[in-house]
């Protein structure tokens, strides 16, 4: 899909520039926003080097695993179908907390092995559980608390004080995700086999 | 927040006798995959927004827009944006920095993108990728609550920022 959007993108640009005059700055604007994106890249190679650094030593400390066993009641609350010990439960947790922390990208490789682990609880294996439904809704509500790129891309761009928008952002992450988790209990309900 | 968590981290790690320096070189080493990763992608974006917004597409789209949104005073500048957030995380990311870029990230635009994007999630890409991996393609009431929770952070995050920060 990424394909036609992008296509669809700089060929618009082009064919619009052609008409408001502006051909000039679409080449200057391919050389200069190309370099951005590597700028871009290599500060963000900083701040996530040393995220990352600091989450694996939470992670080879056994912090995260102490977090997994916490979050339980929560998982038993939000996803009452799985069986409590399940695998389903673990892969699920460690995603969360991976988004949590704004480690996306570590988060799915667990996110995959839970929807494995749930398709084994799935009952009809074509169609998407409530279960399986909930867990998507609430990773994509963004359960992100601190999000290190944002910071990294405001402070490039000269922000006063990069990090401000942590806590706006975090109450607007709690919101969506509370409507998410409000909106998946009621289609539960709703969808009673 | 951070410098919080940094310690506690390292202080755990202290106790439970982990060589948190190598350990921390390894989890660093990491985020060069990752990197490389996203650079080709970000260049891509970042090349075919600069060119979208140089062009005045956004300017056109936006006299069509400006109706809606003058009802309730919402920057029309990020409409855009929010259609794109739920399709790609690459070329919404391509778009913030360019409003960056034209706005700075201190004005309520700047922040009020920054506050989006900590909330949201590309939904058709995270969909597929999950669904997929285990061949499901009915995919129920899934799609409605992301978007729902997606608008809802869109809408929470318009207030926030307008509470907290002003414009």
């Amino acid at each position: 899909m990424l394909n036609y959007i992008w296509a669809f993108m700089i060929l618009l640009g082009i064919i619009v520039a052609a008409f408001t005059g502006k051909m000039g700055e679409v080449t200057n604007t391919a050389i200069i926003s190309s370099t951005e994106g590597v700028e871009v890249c290599i500060r963000l190679l900083g701040v996530l080097g040393f995220w990352m650094g600091i989450m694996k030593i939470a992670e080879k400390s056994g912090l995260i695993n102490l977090l997994t066993i916490k979050i339980r009641p929560i998982l038993r609350y939000l996803f009452p179908d799985i069986p409590d010990g399940h695998d389903a439960q673990k892969y699920i947790a460690a995603n969360m907390i991976a988004n949590v922390l704004g480690l996306g990208w570590g988060a799915t490789p667990p996110g995959l092995l839970a929807m494995k682990a749930l398709q084994e609880l799935n009952l009809k294996k074509d169609e998407a559980s409530n279960t399986m439904c909930m867990f998507l809704i609430v990773n994509i509500s963004s359960v992100q608390l601190i999000s290190v790129n944002i910071i990294a891309y405001r402070a490039q761009y000269g922000s006063a004080n990069p990090s401000e928008v942590i806590g706006p952002s975090i109450l607007a992450t709690s919101i969506s995700t509370v409507v998410a988790i409000i909106f998946g209990k009621l289609m539960e309900r709703r969808k009673k086999i | 927040m951070i410098p919080l968590i940094v310690t506690g981290v390292i202080i755990y790690g202290l106790l439970r006798k982990v060589n948190i320096f190598d350990v921390f070189i390894e989890g660093a080493k990491e985020s060069v995959n990752i990197i490389l990763t996203i650079m080709p992608t970000l260049i891509g974006l970042m090349v075919a927004v600069g060119i979208i917004r140089v062009s005045g597409s956004l300017n056109i789209l936006e006299v069509f827009l400006r109706p809606i949104t003058k009802l309730i005073s919402f920057p029309v500048e990020l409409i855009p944006l929010i259609i794109l957030r739920s399709i790609s995380s690459s070329a919404s990311l391509g778009l913030v920095l360019d409003l960056f870029k034209q706005y700075g990230p201190d004005s309520f635009i700047g922040r009020l993108v920054s506050i989006i994007m900590g909330c949201t999630e590309t939904i058709f890409y995270t969909m597929s990728v999950y669904f997929m991996s285990v061949g499901i393609k009915k995919t129920r009431y899934t799609l409605v609550g992301a978007l729902i929770a997606n608008i809802a952070g869109v809408i929470a995050s318009f207030y926030i920022t307008l509470y907290i920060f002003g414009k």
